[in-house]
C-alpha cells in the first residue's frame, strides 16, 4: 500500500515535469528523485515508528484500565461494612408471639400443692392472646465488650407491661478462658434457664421452673465463667446476685444471692453430643418474699410471705443426635433436669389477723422433667415431655402452711405434654401442644396453638 | 555399666524430645469448614495443628455452638472461616463464650476468607421473603480455584504475622502450592472443556462460583427460595420449565437432601450428580477438586 503510494507520487512527479529534457538535466532530475525517494523513506519509517508507539501505549492504557476496574470491583465488595450512619447500629431482632389456649378447668383456679407461685408462674390467658413480644438489641461495644438488651412486652390482666428482661455487658475475649458479665441476665443455673422463652421447645416452662423460680431465674449482678484449656468442654462459673428478685427478696447491701455451676460436655463421634451440668443457688437472707402469682390476683387478699434462707441444687443433662452431625433436616434431642430446694425460716400470711398468722417453715421441694424432641422432616418436629414434683414441708402451724399452699395435700403433681411443630424457615414456627396437667387434684386438659416469629438480625444456634 | 549408659541415653532422648516439643509449639488452628482446614494444613505444614469444626457431610449454615466447639475455640491461636454470614448462627456465640482474646474480630488470629476476595450475588434488596440470603454475597466461593489461590496468599501473610519464626516455611509451602494448583487448574479446565455451556439444575444456590468458572448455565433451582425446602408446587413449575427448555444434569451437594433431585430425575430422565461440597477428612484440596471433576465428568472408575 505504502509502496504503491510512493510509486504514484513518483509517476506524478515525472508526469508533471517537462517532457523535452537534456541528458544533463536527466541526471540532475535523477539525483533529485533519489533525494526525494530517500526523504520519503525516512518520513515513512518515522511514521511507522510513531504508529507502533501509539499502539503500544494504547495497549498499556487498556491493561491499566482493566487493573483499576478489577481493583474498584474488589474494593466495593470487600468486607461487610457499608457506609452511612446506620452501619454501627446494634443488631436488632423482634420476637412476635401469638397464641390460642383452651383449658378444661378455669386457669384462675390453678395451684401447685406444696409449692407457692410467684414471678411469672400461673397459666396463660385462655382464648386468643398475644404472648411474650420481645425486642432484642445487641452489638460489640468496642474491642473489649459486648452489650445486649432484651425488652419483653407482656399483657397482664388487661395492662400492658414492659419488662426489662435482660440488660448486660460482657467481656469479649478477656483471655485465659475467662468471661465476665455484668447487669441483669438469665442465671446459668440448670440448662433451660439460660434460654429465652421463645427458644423453648414447649409453650410453657417445666413445672419445677414454675414452682421454684416463677418460670425463670433472672437477677442483677456479676457473672464470672472460666473455660478449662483442655480438649473436653469444662466450664466453671459463679454469679454474685442482688437477691432482690424472685425467688429471693429484700434489699441487700452486698450480695443477696449467689450461684455456682459446672458444665462438662463434648462429642461422641460425629453424630452425638452431650452436656452435663451441676449448679447451686443460695440466698441466706430472704426478707418478705411474697407469693400469689398472677392466678391469685392482687387486692387485699391474704398473701404468704417468706423470710429465711434458701438453697437449690440442680443437675441437668442434654444429649443431641443428628445424622452425620448435620442437624438441618433431621435431629433428636433429649433433655433432663432435676432440682432440689431446701428452705428454712418463717412464713407469714400478710393482711391476715390480727394477730398475724405466722408459722416456722422447714421446706423441702424437688422435681424433675424429661423431654425429647425429634425433627423427623426438614420442616417438622415433634416432642414429648413428662414431669413430676414432690415436696415435704414442715412448720409449727400446719394450718398456716396449708393456707400458704405449702401443704402438698397428699398429691404428686405430674404433667404429660406432646407437641407438634411446623418450621417453615429458620425464622418462623407454628406449634400445637397438648398438656394433660395433673398439677393439682382435678386433672386439666390443655391445648395451645402458638406462633413464634423472629424478625431482623439472624439469631444464634446455642446448644 | 552398659545398661546404665543405655538408660542415660534414653533419658537424654526423652528430655530432648520434651524440649523439642516446647521449641516447636504448633499453632492451634480452628477452621470452620474442611476446605480451610485443608488449605491451612497445606500452607502451614508441620507448624500448625488444624481442627475442622465441620465435615463435608454437614451444612455449615446449620451448626450449633456445641460444647466441644467452645472447648476448641478456647485454645485456638488462629481462626480460619468463610465469613459472609455463613457461620452467623454459631461463630459469634463461640467467640463470645470462648474467653479467648486471640481470635476475636480484628485481631490477627481472626481470619475471614470473605474479607480477601470479591463475592458474587451481593443482593441489592435485603428482605427475608427472598429466603435465607446473605447480605455480603454468596458465601460458597471455595468452589472457584482462582479465589482459593487468592485466599491462600492472604492466609500465608496472616500465618507469617502470627508465627514469624516459621515464615520461610510458609512462603515455601505457598510457592509449592501455587505451582501445583496452577498446573491443576489448567488440567481441570481442559478436562471440563466439554461441559462448557451445559444447562444445569441445582438443589441450592451453592454452585454459583463453579458455574462461573466452568461456564455452566443454571436452568433452575430446586429450592423455591434459598434455605426453603423444595415444595411440590415449585417442583412442578421447574418440571414444566424444563420441558420447554431442557437441561442436562441435576447437581446437589453430598449433604443435601436428594429426594427432590431424584424425583425430578425420574420425571425428566436427567442425570443426578452428587458432588462433594468440601474435602473429606484427610483429603487435600487438589484431591477434592479431582474427585469433583470425576463426578462431574462421570468418570466412575476413577472414584
Amino acid at each position: 500500500m505504502r509502496k504503491a503510494l510512493f510509486m504514484a507520487a513518483i509517476t506524478a512527479l515525472i508526469l508533471s515535469s517537462n517532457p523535452a529534457l537534456a541528458d544533463s538535466e536527466t541526471q540532475t532530475i535523477k539525483q533529485q528523485l533519489e533525494a526525494l525517494k530517500k526523504e520519503y523513506q525516512q518520513r515513512i519509517t518515522a511514521l511507522e515508528a510513531r504508529l507502533l508507539k501509539t499502539e503500544q501505549s494504547a495497549k498499556q492504557a487498556h491493561t491499566k484500565a482493566q487493573k483499576i476496574e478489577a481493583k474498584l470491583l474488589q474494593s466495593s465488595t470487600l468486607g461487610t461494612g457499608s457506609s452511612g450512619k446506620n452501619s454501627f447500629n446494634p443488631a436488632i431482632s423482634l420476637i412476635l408471639d401469638g397464641r390460642f389456649a383452651s383449658f378444661d378447668n378455669d386457669p384462675g383456679n390453678y395451684e401447685l400443692p406444696g409449692f407457692t407461685l410467684g414471678g411469672e408462674a400461673g397459666l396463660n390467658e385462655k382464648g386468643l392472646s398475644v404472648g411474650h413480644s420481645e425486642f432484642i438489641m445487641s452489638a460489640n461495644v468496642d474491642d473489649k465488650f459486648y452489650g445486649q438488651m432484651t425488652i419483653a412486652i407482656v399483657e397482664h390482666e388487661d395492662a400492658t407491661e414492659v419488662e426489662l428482661e435482660e440488660v448486660f455487658i460482657q467481656t469479649l475475649g478477656f483471655g485465659s478462658g475467662l468471661t465476665l458479665k455484668a447487669g441483669r441476665f438469665l442465671s446459668e443455673i440448670g440448662y433451660l434457664n439460660q434460654q429465652h422463652a421463645h427458644a423453648w421447645d414447649f409453650v410453657d416452662a417445666p413445672l419445677i421452673y414454675r414452682g421454684l423460680f416463677g418460670n425463670q431465674l433472672i437477677d442483677d449482678g456479676l457473672q464470672v465463667t472460666w473455660i478449662a484449656p483442655i480438649d473436653i468442654f469444662l466450664k466453671l462459673g459463679t454469679e454474685l446476685l442482688s437477691g432482690n428478685r424472685y425467688p429471693a427478696a429484700g434489699r441487700h447491701d452486698g450480695v443477696g444471692a449467689w450461684t455456682t455451676f459446672a458444665d462438662i460436655g463434648g462429642d461422641i463421634g460425629i453424630e452425638h453430643s452431650w452436656q452435663l451440668g451441676l449448679s447451686h443457688w443460695q440466698a441466706n437472707d430472704i426478707a418478705g418474699r411474697e407469693n400469689g402469682g398472677h392466678a391469685h390476683g392482687g387486692g387485699a387478699a391474704e398473701t404468704p410471705s417468706f423470710d429465711g434462707d434458701s438453697k437449690i441444687n440442680a443437675v441437668d443433662l442434654v444429649y443431641k443426635w443428628a445424622p452425620n452431625g448435620n442437624p438441618k433436616n433431621q435431629n433428636f434431642k433429649f433433655q433432663f433436669e432435676y432440682f432440689d430446694r431446701k428452705e428454712n425460716g418463717k412464713v407469714a400470711m400478710l393482711n391476715s389477723g390480727p394477730p398475724l398468722e405466722v408459722t416456722s417453715y422447714d421446706g423441702h421441694q424437688k422435681g424433675w422433667y424429661a423431654q425429647t424432641t425429634y425433627q423427623f422432616k426438614p420442616q417438622w418436629q415433634a416432642g414429648l415431655r413428662y414431669e413430676q414434683l414432690d415436696s415435704n414441708n414442715q412448720g409449727s402451724d400446719a394450718d398456716v402452711l396449708a393456707e400458704a399452699g405449702l401443704d402438698n395435700e397428699g398429691h404428686t403433681p405430674k404433667r404429660y405434654s406432646g407437641v407438634l411443630e411446623w418450621l417453615p424457615s429458620e425464622f418462623s414456627r407454628v406449634r400445637l401442644q397438648f398438656n394433660r396437667d395433673e398439677s393439682y387434684k382435678e386433672t386439666d386438659n390443655q391445648l395451645f396453638l402458638q406462633y413464634t416469629m423472629s424478625l431482623g438480625s439472624h439469631g444464634t444456634h446455642p446448644f | 555399666m552398659f545398661h546404665q549408659r543405655i538408660k542415660k541415653y534414653w533419658l537424654g532422648v526423652l528430655l530432648l524430645s520434651l524440649c523439642s516439643n516446647k521449641v516447636y509449639a504448633q499453632i492451634n488452628v480452628f477452621a470452620c469448614e474442611p476446605e480451610w482446614a485443608a488449605l491451612t494444613r497445606t500452607v502451614g505444614g508441620d507448624a500448625v495443628k488444624v481442627y475442622s469444626a465441620t465435615t463435608a457431610q454437614q451444612d455449615p449454615h446449620h451448626i450449633q455452638a456445641r460444647p466441644s466447639l467452645i472447648a476448641k475455640v478456647r485454645r485456638a491461636d488462629l481462626l480460619v472461616c468463610t465469613g459472609a454470614e455463613l457461620e452467623a448462627g454459631w461463630l459469634p456465640l463461640l467467640l463470645r463464650k470462648s474467653g479467648n482474646g486471640n481470635i476475636q474480630p480484628n485481631r490477627p488470629g481472626y481470619f475471614i476468607a470473605a474479607d480477601h476476595i470479591a463475592l458474587l450475588e451481593k443482593p441489592i434488596v435485603l428482605d427475608r421473603s427472598l429466603g435465607d440470603i446473605h447480605a455480603a454475597g454468596n458465601p460458597h466461593f471455595h468452589l472457584d480455584p482462582y479465589l482459593i489461590l487468592q485466599i491462600a496468599k492472604a492466609l500465608t501473610v496472616r500465618l507469617t504475622k502470627i508465627d514469624p519464626v516459621n515464615s520461610d516455611l510458609y512462603q515455601q509451602n505457598l510457592l509449592n502450592f501455587s505451582r501445583n494448583w496452577n498446573l491443576a487448574i489448567t488440567k481441570w479446565e481442559q478436562r471440563a472443556q466439554p461441559l462448557r455451556g451445559k444447562r444445569i439444575v441445582v438443589s441450592h444456590n451453592s454452585w454459583v462460583y463453579l458455574e462461573q468458572w466452568l461456564g455452566f448455565i443454571k436452568a433452575a433451582t430446586l429450592e423455591p427460595k434459598p434455605g426453603i425446602p423444595p415444595s411440590s408446587t415449585h417442583l412442578s413449575k421447574v418440571l414444566a420449565q424444563l420441558k420447554q427448555n431442557p437441561a442436562e444434569m441435576i447437581l446437589y451437594a453430598d449433604y443435601q437432601n436428594d429426594k427432590s433431585a431424584h424425583w425430578l430425575s425420574q420425571k425428566t430422565g436427567l442425570v443426578t450428580i452428587s458432588l462433594p461440597f468440601s474435602p473429606s477428612d484427610g483429603e487435600t484440596l487438589i484431591q477434592w477438586f479431582d474427585k469433583l471433576m470425576n463426578r462431574l465428568l462421570r468418570v466412575d472408575h476413577e472414584l
